[in-house]
């Protein structure tokens, strides 16, 4: 009971002794104190947010490892190494055998959001895509096409000859949480086809100039 | 000026409200509380932006930033399976009761010649139990035979639970049964170290993986 007690007792005149009003209060104290270390206890080990998951298909191991990758157009290659992120555009050309516009130079870029920042190349590069999902993501929400249809035409949109489409190489040194990053950066630009594979002898040496 | 008259009596507050409130918040707390199970490691995620929630019937490999290399089978049932068919063919022995209470475990971590004495280790204390992690290498590939009899134990329990839904009325997916492949790796796991269970994944032709992040807001261009 919030309540100060009386002080007991005390004489109080010459009235006659009466039997003690039955006090019809319970002391609530001990049970809201319980009442709030069990709040307080449930408050700090909840977990709310459940882990999401990040889905990623790898491409299938071939049946034979000297077949080269299919060449596909509009291809750019991410190159992890440490907590740097470089990347080239289209195919790669050694120094012993430059192509048409010589041979390949790596170019590094950041997780930022400012100045070349993965988001903000993914951004340019995939602006086909892009364009038409904000389309498609307009006709979805007037209910003018389920979701099922929205899907497919999502994937057949970012295997079109303008969506970019991108390797993920690693070194040794590369983390797990710049991967990761990387991987959701191109998700951010619903980037449809990602293939994340083995870096070549030429990219490696490479790598080795920049490091 | 007249006095000012104290008021007689006790002052004395209503606490029945928030009494009322506070057991209300408790009661809600209770039961949306979600306790995690004891996992012998710690691994601190990555995040990303995907909103897709952890499915149900699931292999999760966990590796933490040493790259040691945990597994776990969400489903008792396909545990138990999975258990059988490892002793067998690593021919070591383990008593009903252990097999039992290993299929109510979690995560765990160590090599087949370390898990008799990794089940005789007190619950509490097989966090700090000694070990390396499951071997990868490619002379003695545990994992892929942890890997492979769970995908088929785990495979056959989803099949049942699809019948079993079927029976019960609705068009379930089977899609939604089928085991599902996580990979729960740390930020500062090297990706070389998850690339070995990556292509152990893949070896089983298992190649749509899900890596385990914690959520993080969707960027507004």
């Amino acid at each position: 009971m919030a309540q100060i007690a009386e002080s007991g007792g005390g004489d109080h005149g010459k009235g006659k002794k009466r039997a003690k009003k039955g006090s019809t209060h319970v002391d609530m104290t001990p049970m809201v104190d319980l009442a709030f270390l069990l709040l307080t206890f449930f408050v700090l080990t909840s977990t709310f947010s459940k882990p999401k998951v990040l889905p990623l298909n790898y491409p299938a191991k071939p049946k034979d490892e000297n077949v080269d990758a299919p060449k596909a157009n509009n291809v750019a290659t991410f190159i992890l190494s440490d907590d740097k992120v470089y990347y080239y555009l289209g195919e790669f050309y050694s120094k012993s055998r430059p192509g048409k516009n010589g041979s390949t130079e790596l170019s590094e870029a950041n997780f930022g959001s400012g100045e070349n920042s993965v988001r903000k190349l993914l951004a340019s590069w995939n602006e086909y895509v892009i364009r038409n999902k904000v389309e498609l993501d307009k006709k979805l929400d007037s209910k003018q096409i389920a979701d099922t249809t929205y899907d497919r035409k999502l994937n057949d949109l970012t295997v079109r000859r303008e969506a970019v489409k991108v390797l993920i190489k690693t070194d040794d040194k590369a983390l797990c949480k710049s991967f990761i990053d990387l991987v959701d950066e191109l998700k951010i630009a619903s980037v449809g086809v990602i293939a994340p594979t083995d870096l070549s002898a030429g990219e490696k040496e490479l790598l080795k100039e920049k490091n | 000026m007249p006095k000012i008259k104290m008021p007689k009596g006790t002052p004395s507050i209503d606490m029945t409200p928030m009494v009322d409130l506070a057991f209300l918040l408790v009661t809600f707390f209770m039961l949306t509380a979600s306790f995690r199970n004891a996992e012998p490691v710690t691994v601190e995620t990555p995040s990303s932006i995907s909103d897709k929630i952890i499915p149900e019937n699931v292999l999760m490999v966990t590796l933490d930033k040493d790259g040691r290399v945990f597994f776990n089978l969400s489903d008792a049932e396909a545990r138990k399976e999975m258990l059988n068919s490892m002793l067998q063919k690593y021919k070591i022995g383990l008593s009903e009761e252990k097999i039992e209470e290993f299929s109510f475990m979690s995560t765990f971590g160590c090599t087949m010649q370390e898990l008799p004495a990794y089940m005789n280790t007190e619950a509490a204390k097989r966090a700090s139990f000694p070990t390396k992690g499951i071997p990868t290498d490619s002379t003695k590939n545990e994992l892929l035979d942890w890997l492979s009899y769970a995908a088929t134990a785990a495979g056959n329990t989803g099949r049942t639970a699809f019948e079993e839904a079927k029976l019960k009325g609705g068009e379930p997916k089977m899609e939604d049964f089928k085991p599902k492949f996580i990979l729960r790796v740390d930020s500062k796991t090297l990706y070389k170290d998850a690339q070995v269970v990556i292509d152990v994944f893949r070896e089983l032709n298992l190649n749509n993986l899900n890596f385990v992040t914690s959520a993080e807001a969707i960027p507004v261009n």
